[in-house]
């Protein structure tokens, strides 16, 4: 085990009915390579700022005033403002908030809940829900395949878990937000959510990942399981929109089983490291996922999406729609697999990925691919690296809009045209004007798109 | 209205506009019609002002200013006006937020206040009305899966929006059928003004049933081969364009 690997984790432990999972990842952890350029899935993406970035997690941080301020204690109009930015306007949620890796339970609303909907910390199960978590958990994030699933589960001491119980449709997204400010002492956090969605049943789960404005100093790394039993439906959404000096490395890991559907949509602004790992596996027959993402880094962010697709039985679809856009000397990376089975017949998976630079020294490296072994298949995928479309642009300008507005306009349309399909209208309402800002720095640029 | 003298254009260093000359005066509507490749969407390109279409030599002048000095958007805020041949698709931008745009850009040029919310969406239903399309287009992308009759339809509906001095119609009639063919050149007939021009490109005679030109001119290589009254329109449909060329050369 490198030092590196040393600091990132503690030796305080988790809850005691999770403590042979604990020390599990941990061996895991210790006995895992830490990855570096070489190493084929981080070949684009360089873990330097993570090594070099003196994180720690909070128990390892002893001295009296970092430790009360490591411990969540930060300014209230830091942390209004922070959730009065992060609200989804017209969008009713049960929210579940962290601040700075601990659960604050005055701004989270998690004291009554739809029938048929449990939530609660791992460190507040009840015995049931014990025996619930400790079924799940773990069972679709596979910490032997990825190293930073088992740093997070040796460094579990918490989590949340959200069971919606067979046949129950609810409304009201759940949405766990996630909180970082800056700290006086770089910390690494561990963050963990497991979904279960039983048999027919439909739900919403809505993870927002924000920050104060000022230069963020922590790590967070985080590990989401999604288990979507038959014939249920899921919407998942993951929203990064944290202050561009974020570290993350997180993956989302989603079991679909007979006829399930899980329909997801993803942003991620870019920051000093954001890897996302998202992995859906489709296990029951009939199963379907639709995936659609954005990714916008600027400055010198980085952003890195590494999604794979496992079709390892018959009759599943997959839809995956991911765009970019890159600017200034930002780095982008996407990875998109689809692995095909033998057994999986009459699969329909489809990729595609776009990407638009908008400077000389934007880069992008994208690679779809497709692995197929069953021969009665239909698959497609495609990956484009291009400018803004002269033609638009020109037609634009061809009636009278300038040249400033039309290129707004024509950027926020690329990355419009996947937001429009997002299934709660709240949310895409809310998406458009922070996305507008995004490529518009004169809002006379953007009062006709938001 | 416009005065084009001896123009040359190059598209991807090939010489299309060889020495094109037209003059059209308020109120005129000149149709140019001609053989594939003569050059008739290019002089439509030339004029709006499009990337890659280099003009060699010659003068263009429109309402007395000098219109291959302005930019594209400039072009339009003045009162130009392309139909285009194939309106463009832009899926992520509203129909709406793309007209609205495009309103107040040319509104605030001529001096005159923004048109609110409502006001514009009460011309914006009107037009869609005249031109026989369903107001929903209005909230889908930039004619992102429209048809090819509803996006020329599109086409006239913004032309009314803007209300343009000098509207070009590139081969707005190709791929219509009867019905749309109508609605389309009522929307035309409709703006034809006294201070108003309109150049309609087009292949066939069969537009010109529906809008009587002042003036028809032939293009063959890149120049005006010949000009008459609408009857020449018929002479060519009989005729084709073949005695022309051999005319030329």
């Amino acid at each position: 085990m490198l030092d590196i690997q040393q600091t990132l984790i503690d030796d305080e432990a988790g809850p005691s009915w999770l403590a042979d999972f604990q020390t599990a990842n941990n061996n895991l952890w210790s006995s895992q390579n830490w990855p570096t350029r070489k190493t084929e899935s981080w070949k684009y993406t360089s873990l330097k700022a993570i090594e070099t970035g003196g994180y720690r997690p909070r128990s390892a941080i002893n001295s009296g005033s970092d430790q009360a301020q490591a411990n969540g204690a930060v300014s209230g109009s830091v942390i209004e403002s922070v959730i009065a930015s992060s609200r989804i306007e017209g969008l009713e949620t049960i929210d579940v908030v962290f601040v700075n890796g601990a659960f604050s339970p005055s701004l989270s609303s998690v004291d009554t809940l739809p029938s048929g909907v449990e939530l609660c910390l791992f460190s507040q199960a009840n015995s049931q829900q014990q025996a619930d978590i400790r079924e799940h958990l773990g069972s679709v994030a596979k910490a032997e395949q990825h190293v930073f699933v088992a740093l997070n589960g040796g460094q579990l001491k918490d989590g949340v878990f959200v069971k919606v119980q067979k046949n129950t449709v609810v409304d009201n997204p759940v949405r766990v937000l996630w909180i970082t400010t800056q700290q006086k002492q770089s910390l690494a956090l561990a963050q963990r959510l497991l979904v279960v969605v039983e048999e027919g049943a439909k739900a919403s789960i809505v993870e927002q990942f924000v920050s104060s404005e000022e230069e963020q100093n922590c790590f967070t790394h985080g590990v989401t399981e999604l288990v979507l039993q038959d014939n249920s439906k899921l919407f998942h959404y993951r929203l990064h929109q944290e202050q561009e000096k974020t570290a993350l490395v997180s993956g989302v890991h989603a079991k679909l089983l007979r006829s399930a559907t899980l329909e997801s949509f993803y942003l991620a602004f870019g920051g000093t490291i954001k890897r996302l790992d998202v992995v859906v596996d489709h296990q029951g027959q009939g199963a379907h996922c639709e995936m659609n993402g954005v990714y916008l880094p600027r400055n010198s962010q980085h952003v890195d999406f590494h999604t794979c697709i496992e079709h390892a039985v018959p009759h599943c679809t997959t839809n995956e729609v991911f765009r970019g856009i890159i600017g200034d000397s930002a780095k982008a990376v996407f990875n998109g697999r689809i692995h095909i089975h033998k057994d999986a017949q009459k699969t329909l998976a489809q990729l595609s990925n776009k990407n638009l630079l908008t400077s000389n020294k934007a880069e992008i490296d994208t690679k779809p691919e497709l692995e197929i072994y069953a021969d009665d298949v239909q698959c497609a995928h495609g990956a484009t690296v291009a400018q803004l479309d002269e033609m638009s642009l020109h037609y634009l300008r061809t009636r009278g809009v300038s040249t400033e507005e039309a290129k707004v306009m024509l950027s926020f349309g690329f990355i419009n045209a996947l937001v429009d399909q997002v299934h709660h209208q709240a949310i895409a309402n809310y998406l458009r004007p922070i996305l507008a800002n995004l490529f518009a720095q004169d809002p006379e640029l953007m009062r006709h798109i938001a | 209205m416009l005065s084009i003298q001896n123009l040359h254009a190059n598209v991807d260093d090939k010489h299309i506009l060889k020495g094109l000359n037209l003059e059209i005066k308020p109120g005129e509507v000149h149709a140019i019609m001609g053989p594939n490749g003569s050059g008739k969407s290019t002089l439509g390109h030339v004029l709006s002002g499009r990337d890659g279409y280099e003009v060699t030599d010659g003068a263009v002048q429109f309402l007395e200013k000098d219109l291959l000095e302005m930019e594209t958007e400039e072009r339009a805020r003045e009162g130009l006006f392309l139909a285009f041949q194939y309106p463009v698709e832009i899926p992520g931008v509203s129909n709406m937020e793309f007209l609205k745009a495009s309103v107040d850009a040319v509104r605030a040029h001529r001096g005159e206040d923004a048109l609110d919310s409502v006001a514009f969406m009460k011309k914006a239903r009107e037009f869609c009305k005249a031109v026989d399309l369903n107001q929903d287009f209005l909230k889908r992308g930039v004619n992102e899966g429209f048809s090819g009759g509803e996006k020329k339809r599109n086409e006239i509906m913004q032309m009314m929006l803007l209300q343009p001095r000098l509207a070009i119609l590139d081969e707005t009639d190709s791929g219509l059928d009867i019905d749309a063919l109508q609605v389309v050149a009522e929307g035309v007939n409709s703006l034809r003004a006294a201070d108003r021009s309109f150049i309609v490109v087009t292949h066939y005679q069969r537009l010109l049933n529906y809008i009587q030109p002042d003036y028809v001119h032939v293009l063959a290589g890149g120049k005006i081969v010949k000009s008459g009254g609408k009857e020449l329109a018929l002479e060519l449909e009989e005729k084709g364009y073949g005695w022309l060329e051999n005319e030329v050369a």
